[in-house]
């Protein structure tokens, strides 16, 4: 109970962070707050757990493959500079970025190429850095459930992974990936804006 | 020796104060306005703190109103997120729809903000709801300072007091009540010490609740749903007419009470064990209502106190009963005082001082036409109706989601559905594309 000062020196590192990801003050602290309040036993990191208990995530069929993309490598804890850097690869690209930017620095968080790899990484599940027939078929299951039979869903990841392949080599690359997705408007897909 | 006659003789004063300015009007219904005068200063002075707020505060600091979310949210269907026709085929770009949604739950979602109390928009002068208001000037502090000593030293007893007068008339009323053979004199003799005792126990909440179109007050034989926020809920709506309640045997002080209600008129309690058997309580509730001299039940369908922003999922077994439903819509104005039950947070002991150290209740209770169950329409359905008309009349928003989610996981039917929809779009009616090439 009591006040919750809004004083940005709560978060640990706030200038680096703010660089490293590009969310502006406020949006940091809204989402610091929103750590805090997903953190049920106040114990300063999340664990799978307590993501697994928003219900618009749990009912989502890709629930679980999004839950591990912020525990990456078999962690078990992530901590808040960890939390918002998985954000910000959603952060709507600013108009400034794309001239101004020094090529010395590493690509920003929510460039284009780092959304794709976001995705590209939901698919790969044992990051071999390509996304083989097998790995296709588990994300169809997943976001099909029951309602479609195998014979139909292997003929589906067939298709998809012999239309993206170019090598031949029976699996998806990223390369092949962000190429066979070079006209999507990736940008207005995988934008949340906050908007305070 | 002067010490003890001093103290008696202050405590007999105010004993016969209590008794002839609050409790005899409450016998009798009528109110004195003392609490109309206590409010007129206290909204006087929360208009003054706000001015004072906002002339002090440079405008970016101020927080948005807290009903509009955090995010920009695109409420289209699945169909036109994933942007295509029915029957067309999985695309590699599918996977960001997903992911879009599940990270948009993950940043802001509707139930997790409805279990914790509701944002102010302007600060009310207590210190629990102070999230970023910062010092402002002298008198404003010293308003505050007065605040804190006029609730803690001049309210909190007398509403103590009150309270515990309330609870025990209630269990000595019913009990001597109950000793009379069944007739129409015992039935408006109960209602009479319900009335009395509610109406004490509201006042020692300096409850001030506006009851609207009084016409539809729940009649005897129907069930009365409402949406719950807290166990004030029940005083609140006793307070204008009797109810029959439901619930479980509880041990404690809850247990006596409920021991001793039951005495003067049939309440419905169930044992722990018999709970788990939905035909014994659905049987049980049927011939209560089929009995027309007995009082409305009284219901709260979603199972759990949610914070009066919004109102969640019916449980639709209060709808399989038959008969007529009462709706009633409960909306609280947290500007004086917040009475929404954070079970995860305060036992009950310390939700009541909260409450009791707050500086008022200040509720609406609408009373809604009666509404039954159509031809052709599943109780599921007639829960959801009865939830819209709730929501609608007291201004909440509305959401399909379990009030048990707080508690526990989320039901697979759910996450199926959304498979459910995602397959039929690229599988269509069973026919791929490459099929009708």
């Amino acid at each position: 109970m009591g006040s919750r000062s809004s004083h940005a020196a709560l978060i640990p590192d706030e200038d680096s962070l703010r660089r490293e990801t590009g969310f502006s003050q406020a949006s940091l602290l809204r989402l610091y707050h929103r750590f805090r309040a997903l953190d049920t036993n106040k114990k300063g990191y999340l664990s799978r757990m307590d993501l697994q208990q928003i219900g618009a995530l749990a009912v989502n069929p890709l629930g679980d493959r999004i839950i591990d993309s912020f525990f990456p490598d078999g962690s078990l804890q992530v901590d808040f500079p960890d939390f918002v850097r998985v954000l910000a690869h959603f952060r709507p690209a600013d108009d400034e970025d794309a001239g101004l930017r020094d090529p010395r620095e590493p690509e920003p968080l929510n460039s284009r190429m780092n959304k794709l790899r976001f995705a590209f990484q939901l698919y790969d599940l044992d990051r071999d850095g390509k996304i083989s027939r097998h790995e296709m078929l588990q994300v169809l299951r997943l976001m099909v459930g029951v309602q479609v039979t195998e014979e139909q869903l292997e003929s589906i990841a067939e298709r998809t992974v012999q239309e993206a392949d170019e090598d031949g080599d029976g699996a998806v690359s990223f390369l092949e990936f962000a190429k066979s997705l070079e006209k999507m408007d990736i940008e207005q897909k995988m934008s949340i804006r906050i908007l305070k | 020796m002067e010490g003890t006659e001093l103290a008696g003789k202050i405590l007999s004063t105010w004993l016969t104060l209590v008794l002839g300015l609050i409790l005899l009007p409450s016998a009798f219904g009528v109110s004195l306005g003392i609490s109309e005068i206590y409010m007129k200063i206290l909204v006087k002075t929360l208009e003054w703190a706000t001015i004072r707020i906002e002339k002090g505060v440079p405008k970016e600091s101020v927080k948005n109103s807290a009903s509009v979310g955090i995010i920009q949210r695109d409420e289209s269907p699945m169909e036109k997120g994933l942007s295509g026709l029915r029957g067309r085929d999985f695309e590699l770009s599918d996977v960001f729809y997903f992911s879009k949604k599940g990270l948009e739950a993950i940043v802001e979602d509707e139930v997790t903000q409805r279990f914790s109390s509701e944002e102010l928009v302007s600060w009310n002068l207590l210190t629990r709801t102070n999230i970023n208001f910062q010092y402002i000037s002298l008198r404003l502090t010293m308003v505050w300072v007065l605040g804190v000593i006029v609730r803690y030293c001049v309210l909190l007893p007398l509403r103590v007091t009150l309270a515990f007068i309330g609870i025990s008339l209630l269990v000595m009323g019913t009990t001597l009540v109950g000793q009379l053979p069944d007739s129409s004199l015992k039935s408006w003799l109960s209602e009479l010490v319900h009335l009395t005792c509610c109406r004490i126990c509201v006042r020692s909440l300096s409850g001030t609740i506006h009851y609207h179109n009084k016409q539809y007050r729940p009649q005897k034989g129907g069930i009365c749903v409402a949406n719950h926020t807290s166990p004030i809920d029940v005083f609140i709506l006793t307070t204008d007419g009797c109810y029959a309640m439901v619930g479980q045997v509880q041990g404690g002080l809850m247990g006596i009470i409920q021991r001793a209600i039951v005495k003067a008129c049939p309440h419905v309690w169930f044992e722990r064990s018999e709970m788990k058997d939905r035909h014994l309580v659905t049987k049980r509730l049927k011939e209560h209502i089929a009995d027309r001299k007995k009082l409305p039940i009284l219901i709260f369908p979603e199972g759990t106190c949610i914070n009066n922003t919004s109102v969640m999922m019916f449980k639709k077994g209060s709808f399989e009963i038959g008969g007529t439903i009462h709706p009633v819509a409960i909306k609280y104005n947290p500007q004086f005082g917040d009475a929404f039950w954070n079970s995860s947070k305060y036992n009950m002991v310390s939700y009541l001082l909260r409450v009791m150290t707050s500086w008022a209740i200040v509720c609406d209770v609408w009373y809604l036409p009666p509404m039954t169950r159509e031809e052709g329409e599943d109780a599921a359905q007639f829960a959801n109706r009865v939830k819209s008309a709730i929501a609608v009349q007291g201004g909440l928003t509305e959401l399909p989601w379990d009030g048990g989610l707080k508690r526990g996981k989320v039901k697979d039917a759910f996450r199926e559905e959304q498979q459910k929809n995602y397959s039929n779009m690229i599988v269509g009616n069973g026919s791929l594309n490459s099929e009708s090439n």
